[in-house]
């Protein structure tokens, strides 16, 4: 484009607003959950958290540079930061360094970068982070532990935190199953759901997160809270969460009334693994989801459809990154077939008839 | 009164404290008045008078150019200083003719044409042509003129007229004191305008963030069945045209056609007024109210303001500047122009005079977009500005122009939402620009085209005109020639 400087151009007024204040605003909503969760998993949590976190710091300006961008301005936007926070958050808790280090690649290298960078990414980088992980290195993608609150007994102090995170020495007997990889592994050795439930935590301690699971996912209720800040805040709308949830609930609860044997209840989807971290705060990433509120609501609608379909129909436990990879490689048509309709024209874009200006 | 929603528009900081509670005062007369030609949409206006001449204050100074334009008249009595080209108040700068007035302090009315005695039974005709006559155009920034709107009632089946009191652009209150205080000024107009038109029934739609405007003329129309005073919600651009009717009458005007043609006619609260005075009393537009504000301005106010006073003139009178202003605005902020300095005069359209620090313009450098998806939300046309600005970027004006970009009404708030301070209004008003330049480079070579195509037929039919001419005579000398040897030969 070739025009000339924008200084004298209206409007001469503009909220305050900014890509940086937006993402910050996330990151607050993310702190409740966050902090709870390392102190439930420890110092092992903190350390990845760290580790992650940075890595995708320094691998962006490694891109900016390389892309010949500014590098100051672009990390000040804070999306680097929340890209490598909510990747930590999907990541099991006392995984070694090197995940953390592979998925900053995997985010920031792959998935964010080569499409020209912030705002023009396909997918949503964290997710692309965790399932290439998650395929590439199953075993340690999936050594869950139990909660080991900091400074209670048996959790891991700060050195022996460093043996793990940084020398791989995981100590024996901690690992546990997540409640969506228990009732799987179990119905594959044929027990039924209604039995299987029986030794999956209870709903209260699967609503505040004291329970095996993801470093930043198992706090329902926390994720829930920085969620309906971001609404009030109105960074996000209800669209996607909402519709996510909706999908998600709809399948379990219709399967489970069929055949209660076999499928967990709506309930159980809803407060298990990722389903409220995704529907807060990795489907409304705004880059990679559909811009009107319509397309939104068929996004969503999406994720929580395919989130119960792979958890219930595909050989991993958990479906949230899949289904919203998937749903945001159809985010371009989703647009296209779901654009407002222009004033004093009709859907097909031809100047509405006279006589008729009441659609 | 029901009243239908309107997509989308944001609420931006009004700001209109600065200067709604300062009573409309009158600028004294300056040294001169500078009166530019166009003032208006269509044709300039024609010069009618020569430098050095003395004229009367509402002596027609210069005559309406073409059936698309407006005269210009005296705002005082004084003396012709010059007419030469100087800055216009439009963003470019460019100069263009402008009648230069010495005021001799007098300010003298002249011969002024008789007030219509009662405009009640005049015919749509006689109103017109003093509209016409009087220079009066659309004051609320548009500056159409206005007797052409007039007459539409008799090309068209109108029910009602639309009088636009919203002013929903931030910082300017100058309808808002013109409705306080002269309701009954642009009642009276109002019903004039209503019985050019053939209209049953007036609505006046006012912001409803201006109650004191609204029960001023509740007051005025409350003796008249026929006009209604209505409250709408504060919602940028509710004053877009378009809308209005929509929030009115929910009828939504198809694209490419005019209010009009559903029947409602839309004009400004201050063309009223001004079309009171021109039917009451033979007034020209010679002045107008103008608000000067901005936190850059010492004393924000509402001034009463002859045609041709400088903006140096308001901004001295309002004390000057507190601070170096940013930018200089003509208008809103919204929808607004930068001015290219502070000597160009003020023309009939000018609603406002901003003087804006870097504080309350929030213009920050732009950054990549987020496809946040804010603007196709509040886009009060369902446009989607993220796509379209994509294709912009990319001079895919074929695409944007599908997408919708000319439907686009450049009311900014796209621009004042987005998070990435991309300038989207901007893109936008580049690519109309752009794509009616194609649209005339191609029309022209279509022209020439035709045109050529023209010449060979002409080419081609000539020459074949002289072959058959050629042959004709050949095939004539021949048979002269045949009957000539068939005299010759001996019986």
């Amino acid at each position: 484009m070739t025009f000339l400087s924008i200084k004298n151009s209206a409007p001469f007024t503009h909220q305050v607003s900014s890509v940086q204040k937006i993402m910050f605003t996330v990151l607050l909503a993310l702190i409740p959950a966050t902090a709870f969760n390392l102190y439930l998993f420890g110092w092992p949590a903190i350390l990845l958290f760290t580790v992650t976190v940075g890595a995708c710091v320094v691998v962006e300006a490694g891109c900016l540079i390389l892309a010949g961008q500014p590098v100051k301005a672009t990390l000040n936007d804070y999306s680097a930061v929340l890209t490598g926070w909510l990747l930590a958050m999907s990541l099991p808790p006392w995984a070694p360094w090197w995940i953390g280090v592979l998925g900053a690649i995997f985010a920031i290298a792959l998935a964010k970068h080569p499409f020209g960078g912030i705002g023009q990414n396909v997918f949503n980088p964290a997710m692309v982070a965790r399932v290439a992980l998650l395929i590439s290195f199953p075993v340690a993608m999936t050594i869950w532990v139990m909660p080991h609150p900091l400074f209670s007994a048996g959790a891991p102090g700060f050195f022996d935190a460093i043996a793990i995170t940084f020398g791989g020495q995981m100590p024996d007997a901690v690992s546990a199953a997540s409640a969506l990889g228990h009732v799987k592994t179990e119905l594959t050795r044929g027990i039924p759901v209604s039995q299987s439930m029986v030794q999956a935590p209870d709903l209260m301690d699967m609503m505040l997160g004291y329970r095996a699971g993801s470093l930043g996912e198992t706090s329902a209720i926390l994720i829930l809270a920085g969620g309906l800040f971001l609404m009030a805040k109105r960074i996000i709308s209800w669209h996607i969460p909402l519709s996510v949830m909706a999908g998600v609930f709809l399948m379990g609860a219709i399967f489970h009334a069929v055949d209660p044997a076999r499928f967990t209840s709506g309930t159980f989807h809803l407060v298990s693994g990722a389903t409220f971290l995704g529907a807060f705060f990795i489907a409304t990433d705004y880059v990679t989801s559909p811009v009107s509120k319509k397309g939104q609501l068929i996004f969503g609608l999406g994720c929580g459809v395919l989130i119960w379909l792979i958890r219930t129909f595909a050989g991993y436990p958990e479906g949230v990154a899949f289904a919203v990879l998937l749903m945001n490689a159809l985010v371009p048509i989703i647009d296209q077939y779901t654009r407002p309709r222009a004033f004093g024209r009709n859907r097909k874009g031809e100047p509405l008839p006279l006589g008729k200006e009441n659609p | 009164m029901k009243l239908f929603p309107i997509r989308g528009g944001i609420h931006p900081d009004y700001r209109k404290e600065l200067s709604s509670e300062k009573a409309i005062v009158a600028l004294p007369m300056p040294a001169a008045l500078y009166i530019p030609l166009q003032q208006h949409i269509g044709a300039p206006a024609e010069v009618l008078v020569n430098e050095g001449d003395p004229v009367k204050k509402g002596q027609m100074i210069a005559r309406s150019g073409g059936t698309v334009s407006a005269p210009q008249h005296a705002p005082t009595s004084g003396r012709i200083k010059a007419i030469t080209a100087i800055a216009a108040p439009h963003p470019s700068g460019l100069a263009q003719t402008t009648i230069i007035l010495e005021p001799d302090g007098k300010d003298e009315w002249g011969e002024l044409p008789e007030p219509i005695a009662d405009p009640f039974t005049a015919d749509t005709h006689t109103i017109n042509e003093r509209v016409a006559a009087s220079g009066i155009v659309g004051m609320g920034g548009a500056a159409f003129p206005s007797a052409i709107k007039l007459n539409l009632g008799t090309q068209k089946k109108l029910e009602i007229l639309l009088l636009n009191g919203a002013e929903c652009e931030p910082y300017l209150t100058c309808d808002d004191r013109v409705m306080r205080e002269y309701a009954d000024e642009i009642i009276d107009g109002a019903r004039i305008m209503a019985h050019a038109l053939g209209v049953p029934r007036v609505v006046i739609a006012i912001e409803q963030n201006k109650p004191q405007a609204i029960d001023a003329m509740t007051r005025a129309a409350s003796t008249f069945s026929e006009v209604e005073v209505v409250g709408v919600p504060v919602q940028y651009p509710m004053g877009s045209e378009r809308h209005l009717v929509q929030a009115i009458t929910g009828r939504e005007t198809p694209a490419k056609k005019l209010t009009a043609d559903i029947g409602v006619v839309v004009h400004n609260v201050a063309t009223a007024r001004a079309v009171h005075h021109a039917v009451r009393f033979g007034r020209p537009l010679i002045s107008r109210v103008v608000t000067v504000s901005g936190n850059a301005v010492r004393e924000p106010n509402n001034i009463e303001v002859p045609i041709g006073a400088r903006v140096a003139d308001l901004i001295a009178f309002c004390g000057g500047f507190a601070v170096e202003p940013e930018s200089l605005i003509n208008g809103g902020p919204l929808m607004g122009q930068p001015l290219p300095g502070l000597d160009v005069p003020v023309i009939k359209g000018m609603s406002g005079i901003l003087a804006l620090t870097a504080a309350e313009i929030n213009q920050q450098p732009a950054s990549a977009c987020i496809r946040c998806g804010n603007c196709v939300t509040i886009c009060p046309c369902g446009l989607v500005p993220v796509e379209m600005a994509a294709f912009i970027r990319k001079d895919n004006f074929k695409v944007a122009a599908q997408l919708g970009v000319m439907d686009c009404v450049s009311c900014g708030s796209c621009s004042w939402l987005c998070p990435s301070h991309i300038p989207l209004v901007h893109y936008f008003n580049y690519a109309k620009g752009m794509i009616n330049a194609q649209d005339r480079e191609r029309r022209k070579i279509e022209q020439t085209r035709i045109l050529a195509e023209a010449h060979t037929l002409r080419v081609e039919k000539a020459a074949a005109d002289k072959a058959a001419t050629l042959a004709a005579k050949k095939a004539q000398a021949a048979a002269a020639a045949a009957a000539k040897e068939k005299d010759e030969t001996p019986a």
